[in-house]
């Protein structure tokens, strides 16, 4: 079978539209898939607090907070699941939880 | 299966009666004949009983059962005559040949009345004459041929000979030996 | 001009291998199939051919490496007998459900317990649900024959399915019978390149094999994979066919042995078909009509065309070389009697077990199957099903008397 733009396949797609043994054809299809549609606590972040020290990015179960030229950015809300983790261990109060999306 | 020669052998595990079967098979397959050659498989242990089988043919062999009623019996070890019903269907109009030092007579009363004919060969002093050592398989494999005449000595002669060529390539000295104890074994019988 | 030899049937497949030279072999010995490995190993040694050869740890690990390498894109195989497949069981659903269309030669042997070295076709009929395409052999020639097919049936574009190349342990295994091959070009012109669309190691096209699929996705894989199978039908005859242009021995789904005009049958598969025949012969020559199927594809099974070619005869015998404890009979007898009931009502059809754990089939037993399936059909004698064959003492039946 040729690769196939899984973007096409959802639970709907009949049994032949499928690719064959389910593969997924392309790197990175992940981040088509938005779980950040899953939170109900939300993580914000107080740049002005932050020191840029990094703990919060490598804990990150989703890999949603984005780090360009050894800093990081605001959050990756299309793929943060808000589970609280990064505002565990940041030691500056940087990240606060906020109820809901 | 009017047109095929089927051979049972028994030996003990090591004494290369599954090799001699198969040595058999090789050289009939060589003059033309279809072949069959297997062992009765078991845990393979050095000593315990086994048999093994061959059909000769002119015609494709399918049956794919062991031999029950064989045209020749072969028996590598004498102790066996003991233990192992080695007679047991064979065809009286056929053959058995026993490596042993004693003699027809004296073998005879252990083979349950079989009626046909009867050889014995003493493969130990073929074997030790030739090769220095006991390797009672090759003289048996040139009695049996000799007795069954499942084809002409000189084709018999020289496919063993090419066979041991081939699988002695890396020690030729053998070769000879082996040679000398086929034509020693086959002599006596023949 | 073909090659006259003689060669076991480890030997024949072996040789088979060699003239296919796939890619990669991971393989963990067992008997009696360990001389696959073990010659093939020796072919690599002495170069006549380039496959890497892996020695896994395990058979787990065996069929766990085949299935890496199919999905990275080469063309693998491995070799195993037994317990050896049971340790295989999960990945044998693995290689089927990601579609990969790798081998597995398989010499079958009865499993524990109680241990046992020798034939019967409990492994493989307990893999029959894997999803693995299964064909049979009666001898070395045909399990030769069978492997060089094998590849153009798994890798069809309408299959892409691992496939199963089964023959008899000992009984053909190790048992040196006459033999034509094919020459090395002959060989290699048939099976040709492998040359996957996608496949792991493609850097343009990066992929992700054996994702995790919810049940809103797992009964549309079955679908494809079943469909997959369907397509492998038409694709063994073309195949078969075609290996008959180029070796005079045409295959298909199972071979017909003086059965178009047989009132009495036996249903069989592998080496005892051979057997079988000797006493068809012996029984001709009586003036009665019997005959054989024998068969040789069991995945995808050939239910209408068995029942077809079976619909004449007045009574048939099924037998299995494999106890499936329903409690009455084996899965060859299960389904050849499914497919009797879809497409051949009339015919009787019974259910016998053979030759377990290496038990000799002999052809005086054949004869007596035939005769008593004779006796059933004239209303002498009931037929005993679900007999043991060669049992001492008497054993489960059932009497069934015609009606």
């Amino acid at each position: 079978m040729a690769a196939t733009d899984i973007t096409k396949i959802t639970e709907k797609s009949e049994w032949q539209d499928l690719t064959e043994g389910n593969q997924v054809y392309g790197a990175g299809t992940s981040k088509l898939f938005h779980t950040g549609e899953w939170r109900t606590q939300t993580p914000v972040f107080h740049s002005e607090k932050c020191k840029q020290c990094l703990l919060c990015v490598p804990v990150c179960p989703d890999s949603s907070i984005p780090v360009t030229d050894c800093k990081r950015e605001d959050f990756d809300y299309d793929h943060c699941k808000g589970c609280g983790i990064c505002a565990k261990v940041c030691p500056f109060d940087a990240i606060s939880m906020k109820e809901g999306q | 299966m009017k047109n095929t020669v089927e051979i049972r052998w028994h030996g003990r595990g090591g004494q290369g009666a599954k090799s001699a079967a198969l040595m058999l098979a090789d050289a009939a397959f060589m003059t033309g004949k279809h072949v069959q050659g297997f062992p009765e498989y078991g845990p393979e242990r050095m000593g315990a009983p086994i048999t093994a089988y061959n059909r000769i043919s002119e015609d494709p062999i399918r049956v794919h059962s062991n031999i029950y009623d064989p045209d020749y019996v072969v028996v590598v070890d004498e102790t066996l005559l003991e233990s192992v019903d080695v007679t047991n269907g064979l065809n009286p109009e056929g053959a058995i040949v026993i490596n042993t030092t004693k003699s027809v007579e004296e073998v005879r009363p252990h083979l349950k009345g079989y009626p046909g004919k009867v050889y014995t060969l003493d493969a130990r002093e073929v074997s030790e004459k030739c090769l220095g050592r006991y390797f009672p398989n090759s003289p048996m494999l040139a009695a049996i041929v000799a007795i069954s005449k499942v084809m002409t000595k000189e084709d018999f002669f020289r496919e063993m000979e090419g066979s041991y060529k081939h699988k002695f390539a890396k020690k030729p000295e053998v070769i000879e030996g082996n040679l000398k104890a086929l034509h020693m074994a086959y002599e006596e019988v023949e | 001009m073909a090659i006259r030899e003689r060669l076991s049937g480890n030997e024949a497949i072996s040789f088979a291998i060699k003239q296919v030279n796939p890619d990669v072999m991971p393989a963990f010995p067992i008997t009696p199939s360990t001389e696959i490995p073990q010659y093939v190993a020796n072919y690599i040694a002495n170069g006549e051919m380039d496959t890497e050869f892996i020695p896994v740890e395990s058979e787990h690990s065996s069929m766990s490496a085949t299935i890496g390498a199919s999905a990275a894109g080469a063309r693998a195989l491995t070799a195993t007998s037994s317990c050896g497949m049971a340790l295989m069981w999960e990945e044998l659903y693995v290689a089927a459900s990601n579609r990969l269309p790798l081998a597995l030669c398989l010499v079958n042997r009865a499993l524990s317990g109680p241990i046992n070295i020798n034939c019967d076709h409990s492994d493989s009929m307990g893999a029959r649900d894997t999803g693995f395409i299964q064909i049979y052999a009666e001898n070395n020639q045909e399990v030769y024959d069978n492997f060089v097919q094998a590849y153009r049936i798994s890798e069809h574009k309408d299959v892409r399915l691992p496939i199963m190349i089964c023959q008899d342990g000992f009984i053909t295994s190790h048992a040196v019978e006459n033999i034509e091959l094919l020459e090395d070009d002959k060989v290699k012109n048939f099976v040709g390149e492998y040359e996957p669309e996608n496949y792991l190691l493609n850097a343009d096209q990066p992929m992700a094999v054996g994702p995790y699929a919810v049940s809103n996705y797992y009964m549309e894989t079955k679908m494809a994979q079943n469909t997959a199978m369907r397509n492998a039908k038409q694709v063994i005859l073309e195949v078969g066919k075609e290996y008959g242009e180029i070796s005079g021995r045409t295959y298909g789904f199972f071979e017909e042995y003086q059965l178009e005009d047989a009132e009495y049958a036996v249903v069989i598969i592998g080496s005892a078909a051979g057997t079988t025949k000797d006493a068809i012969d012996a029984l001709r020559e009586q003036g009665k009509k019997v005959g054989l199927l024998k068969l040789r594809v069991f995945r995808p099974f050939p239910d209408e065309e068995i029942a077809k070619a079976l619909s004449h005869c007045k009574a048939v015998a099924i037998l299995d070389r494999c106890e499936s404890f329903r409690g009455q009979g084996g899965p060859l007898g299960a389904e050849v009697k499914s497919a009797i009931y879809d497409y051949a009502k009339d015919v009787a059809a019974f259910n016998l077990v053979y030759g377990l754990g290496g038990r000799d089939f002999t052809v005086e037993e054949a004869e007596e199957i035939f005769n008593d399936l004779e006796a059933y059909d004239k209303g002498e004698k009931a037929f005993a099903e679900y007999r043991y064959v060669g049992l001492r003492g008497e054993g489960y039946t059932v009497m069934r008397e015609k009606k």
